[in-house]
């Protein structure tokens, strides 16, 4: 029943359709008229490229699809593509990821734009197919840039937006589009898809710092000589952490042609008067936004910041929201083991740990959060400001309705939310009919 | 590594990326001959003109010349930038090819 689709917060420009996040990023491949796509399949990633050959094979998209034997193939045929002068898309999750780990340094270093669609999800073991952040952040020291999206409509404008940006002159690095795992990979929502000519207009043909062809000689990848090699990567620094300027450029642009706005890094959300801010990036920011309603009619000023670009580093918006907040509260949906989660010690660091700051892993392995979830979070943490006059916390894992206080912090007491589901250690495999 | 490193070419782009690119020509990456502790040393009277070292020289320091004993196509190494990996020694069919080490006076083939 096509009248029982809600009617979307956002402008329609062309045919809103509902899909799946995978059908949206595989539709924004159609749109920016890539030539070349190759991939392993992965849970849950797969129905990208899927779709993409759905596309190829009823004659929507001129494109080459090469099914390869590996994900270390799929992006390194890709990457041969890119180089070869075409517009090039590969997409994967996971153990995928890490198993082309080697040649995202290739494609970065080499300064080829390539587009890359990041399913989240945990890599094992044990083995988990559900969605967290482990696999997307692992690419932050990669030289790619790295945006997260929030929803289905957001995955199909960030990947054209990322066409758009890492073929930029300014820039000419890949760029990775993360979506997550089920929560939007497989859950259908309305999308608007933008006409053909409008995304034609947007698209300029595509740009590289050079092309590899037939009879002319050139050696790539070559040693270099070690202050060479330093050169090389302080210009990648400066491309990557000043492609915030073309990001907003081409997100002021896409506005003009769509009405959806996307000249920020950052989304806010009731953050200006706020005395509180939970920060994390993905879709749970939805959940968060609720959270921040729910946390108001209590009397706490909360408000949301959503990282939508995780490099570049959002560090302008990041510091004039946050430096003046009394607390934030991060969510991270992956850790780095031994010390906090990714988003926590990026942060921190950004706001120079002045606001009190609390870092909370949550919802690894793909554990439901919803938003009651997070404003349970929210208060405990004003709970315990309010107990202690400052704190910073690197680890507070929220898990099944409590907290444990973890290192490298000394142990704190928290509240539990309600009893769940836990079984006890000694009982596993004792044999209950005994 | 040593002073060569100066005369590297830098592949930039008009916006002034640095590019992993260097042109293709001899000595790219350096002179890779310092790297040698063993040389491979040719007795032209064995050599057959076969061409497998030639071929397999992953460098491509070796030009087959006419200076054979009877004016047949022999191996001339460029030792600048040969890099002693043996490989040409260890295809030779006829073993007209030997490693010597470095330590040993030098007496190169004119």
């Amino acid at each position: 029943m096509a009248n029982s689709i809600p009617k979307p917060q956002w402008q329609v420009t062309g045919q809103l359709i509902p899909m799946r996040g995978n059908d949206a990023v595989a539709y924004a491949v159609k749109l920016a008229r890539v030539e070349f796509v190759a991939a392993y399949p992965i849970t849950p990633q797969t129905i990208i490229v899927e779709k993409i050959d759905e596309m190829i094979s009823h004659g929507e998209l001129e494109a080459d699809m090469m099914h390869v034997e590996s994900e270390h193939s799929a992006l390194a045929a890709t990457y041969g593509a890119a180089i070869g002068g075409v517009r090039a898309f590969t997409a994967t999750s996971s153990h995928g990821l890490a198993y082309m780990y080697e040649v995202l340094w290739w494609v970065a270093g080499s300064r080829i734009p390539v587009v890359m669609a990041i399913v989240a999800r945990a890599i094992g073991p044990p083995w988990n197919i559900h969605v967290e952040h482990s696999d997307v952040m692992v690419t932050r020291e990669t030289g790619w840039l790295v945006s997260v999206a929030e929803n289905n409509q957001e995955a199909l404008d960030l990947t054209i937006l990322m066409f758009r940006v890492t073929e930029d002159p300014r820039v000419y690095l890949p760029g990775i589009i993360g979506l997550d795992g089920f929560i939007l990979s497989h859950t259908v929502e309305p999308v608007d898809v933008p006409p053909q000519e409008v995304i034609d207009e947007f698209l300029p043909p595509r740009r590289q710092p050079y092309v590899f062809e037939p009879g002319r000689l050139v050696a790539m990848g070559n040693l270099m000589p070690d202050e060479i090699f330093e050169e090389h990567r302080i210009d990648m620094h400066y491309s990557l952490a000043s492609a915030s300027r073309v990001i907003k450029e081409a997100g002021r642009e896409y506005a003009k042609l769509t009405g959806r706005d996307y000249s920020n890094l950052t989304e806010c959300y009731r953050c200006s008067d706020a005395d509180y801010l939970i920060a994390g990036t993905g879709s749970w920011m939805g959940d968060a936004k609720i959270a921040v309603d729910l946390l108001r009619e209590k009397g706490l000023k909360f408000g949301a910041l959503r990282l939508r670009w995780i490099r570049p580093f959002p560090w302008d918006e990041v510091r004039e929201v946050g430096l003046n907040k009394k607390l934030v509260v991060i969510l991270d949906r992956s850790i780095s083991f031994g010390y906090a989660g990714q988003l926590f010690i990026e942060l921190s660091s950004a706001l120079e740990a002045k606001p009190s700051i609390v870092g909370v892993p949550a919802g690894i392995g793909g554990l439901d959060i919803s938003y009651s979830d997070i404003a349970y979070i929210g208060e405990e943490a004003v709970r315990l400001l309010e107990e202690k006059g400052r704190i910073y916390i690197p680890v507070l894992w929220y898990h099944l309705g409590g907290f444990k206080s973890l290192p490298p912090s000394r142990q704190i007491e928290t509240t539990r939310r309600a009893q769940f589901l836990s079984i006890d250690i000694e009982s596993i495999g004792e044999d209950e009919n005994r | 590594m040593s002073s060569s490193t100066t005369e590297r070419k830098l592949v930039v782009d008009r916006r002034g990326h640095f590019l992993p690119l260097s042109p293709s020509e001899v000595g790219s990456a350096g002179k890779t001959g310092s790297w040698r502790t063993e040389r491979p040393v040719l007795s032209p009277e064995k050599c057959t003109s076969c061409y497998l070292c030639w071929l397999y020289c992953p460098d491509d320091v070796i030009t087959m010349e006419p200076r054979g004993p009877e004016g047949n196509e022999i191996p001339v190494i460029d030792y600048e930038y040969c890099k002693g990996c043996g490989i040409c020694v260890d295809v030779c069919p006829v073993n007209a090819l030997s490693m010597i080490s470095e330590e040993e006076p030098i007496e190169i083939q004119r």
